[in-house]
């Protein structure tokens, strides 16, 4: 296929060509499909795209679950386009990742079999319509600022599907926050129910970035090779620095007593963060995770009189057409 | 639709239903003029399909005036190791450049 890689073999005499592959990184130019790439360039791409398109994919199911519950047709409309570009999300990257040689087919079975990761946060449960809130301000302005990093990955088609993503996403976060304003300038209860959401969802969110620099096994090798060009403390730490003031403009308050502006950093320094918990969610144990994986592969099977449908009457078309 | 496609469609075999269709790449034109760029894939059974997945995939937002769906597989594309001596007919001919051209002093605008 024109777009697509051959599956590059590691030879013991690679080490010329990943060092021109280095040099290539280093001078800023654009690893395409097509070009000679490290094996393990090809494997970190394909498990980090694969990765983002499932969280992409799974992150539907929590939104979706208020669909039929949004409180005016208005928030209604905005969650249904807002899922469906999410959809969207997903099969762009689904789509670059293809560029690689792999099928998307392989990827999904990865995810519906439990042998794929996808984002930790979407495994934690939608309780009230101010978490749909919270996931538009938090969730998605934390992956607005992871990528808008990945936007400039050396590996084009991961970056171009980026510069596409984030040109929607900001959308996602700003009917978010309309949607944590609305409510924290609403009734008493209104506003506790915002306020019960963002203790909830807070910490999750920063656990979206990853573990501490020292502890993230893959980070050097990713940053070496330009696909990741910050750490995730520093986007952490960037997306901190974002939301205090947007909490603070609606009166919500972020649940860390640590919270303080650091004038020597000029950052805000928050608390520790809790990563037996991150680690018991990535590991399976989070609160939604088995009820995640049973949702998609029920789609999954119900889709399939679909599939099996669009293939038969494309087999009809083509024997009229052969007939004819 | 090219035969390479129901030859595609074929060997998937056993797990038809649950197979992955054909391979598309989408080209998108975007308003006021610009030529086709590409956007990304679409799997889909058919032409018409395609152009219906490329559609709510890459233009929800009034991207586009045009789309273009092609096979992959009837793309044909230099490679990488071509582009040495692939390009260079092009790469000696300076006069190609108009600042290959003496232009008198004095005059601004040519």
């Amino acid at each position: 296929m024109a777009n697509q890689a051959p599956r590059s073999d590691s030879q013991p005499d690679d080490s010329a060509r990943t060092a021109e592959f280095e040099a290539r990184i280093a001078r800023g130019e654009t690893i395409e499909p097509k070009d000679w790439m490290p094996e393990r360039y090809r494997k970190q791409l394909v498990r980090m795209m694969s990765q983002h398109a499932h969280s992409e994919i799974v992150g539907m199911l929590p939104e979706g679950n208020w669909i039929t519950r949004a409180p005016n047709l208005r928030r209604k409309m905005a969650l249904i386009a807002k899922v469906q570009d999410e959809a969207g999300h997903g099969l762009y990257i689904y789509c670059g990742t293809e560029t690689l040689g792999v099928d998307r087919q392989e990827l999904i079975a990865q995810l519906l079999d439990g042998t794929a990761k996808y984002s930790s946060i979407f495994n934690y449960p939608t309780l009230s319509w101010a978490d749909i809130g919270c996931i538009g301000w938090f969730v998605d302005g934390a992956a607005i600022v992871n990528q808008t990093m990945l936007a400039k990955a050396s590996y084009g088609p991961y970056a171009r599907a980026m510069v596409r993503i984030c040109k929607e996403e900001n959308f996602h976060k700003r009917q978010g926050y309309e949607i944590m304003a609305t409510l924290a300038a609403g009734t008493p209860e209104q506003k506790a129910m915002a306020q019960e959401a963002v203790n909830r969802w807070w910490w999750p969110s920063l656990m979206m970035f990853g573990p501490h620099d020292a502890d993230s096994p893959n980070s050097d090798e990713l940053r070496r090779w330009g696909v990741k060009k910050k750490s995730n403390d520093e986007l952490r730490q960037r997306f901190v620095n974002l939301t205090v003031g947007q909490a603070k403009a609606i009166d919500l308050t972020l649940p860390d007593p640590e919270l303080r502006y650091d004038d020597a950093t000029e950052n805000w320094h928050f608390g520790p963060i809790d990563w037996a918990e991150f680690w018991r969610v990535v590991k399976g144990d989070g609160p939604c995770n088995r009820e995640r994986l049973a949702a998609r592969r029920k789609a999954h099977d119900d889709g399939e009189w679909v599939r099996v449908a669009a293939a038969a009457y494309a087999a009809k078309q083509r024997r009229s057409s052969e007939a004819a | 639709m090219p035969d390479s496609h129901d030859e595609t469609l074929k060997t998937q075999g056993a797990t038809a239903a649950d197979s992955q269709w054909p391979l598309w790449e989408v080209f998108v034109q975007p308003p006021h003029g610009e030529p086709h760029e590409h956007a990304g894939s679409v799997h889909a059974v058919s032409a018409e399909q395609a152009l219906e997945n490329a559609r709510d995939v890459y233009a929800r937002r009034g991207e586009a005036v045009s789309l273009w769906v092609v096979p992959s597989s009837a793309i044909t594309a230099s490679t990488p190791d071509d582009m040495g001596p692939f390009f260079d007919p092009g790469n000696d001919k300076p006069y190609r450049h108009p600042q290959f051209y003496k232009v008198p002093r004095g005059v601004r605008v040519v």
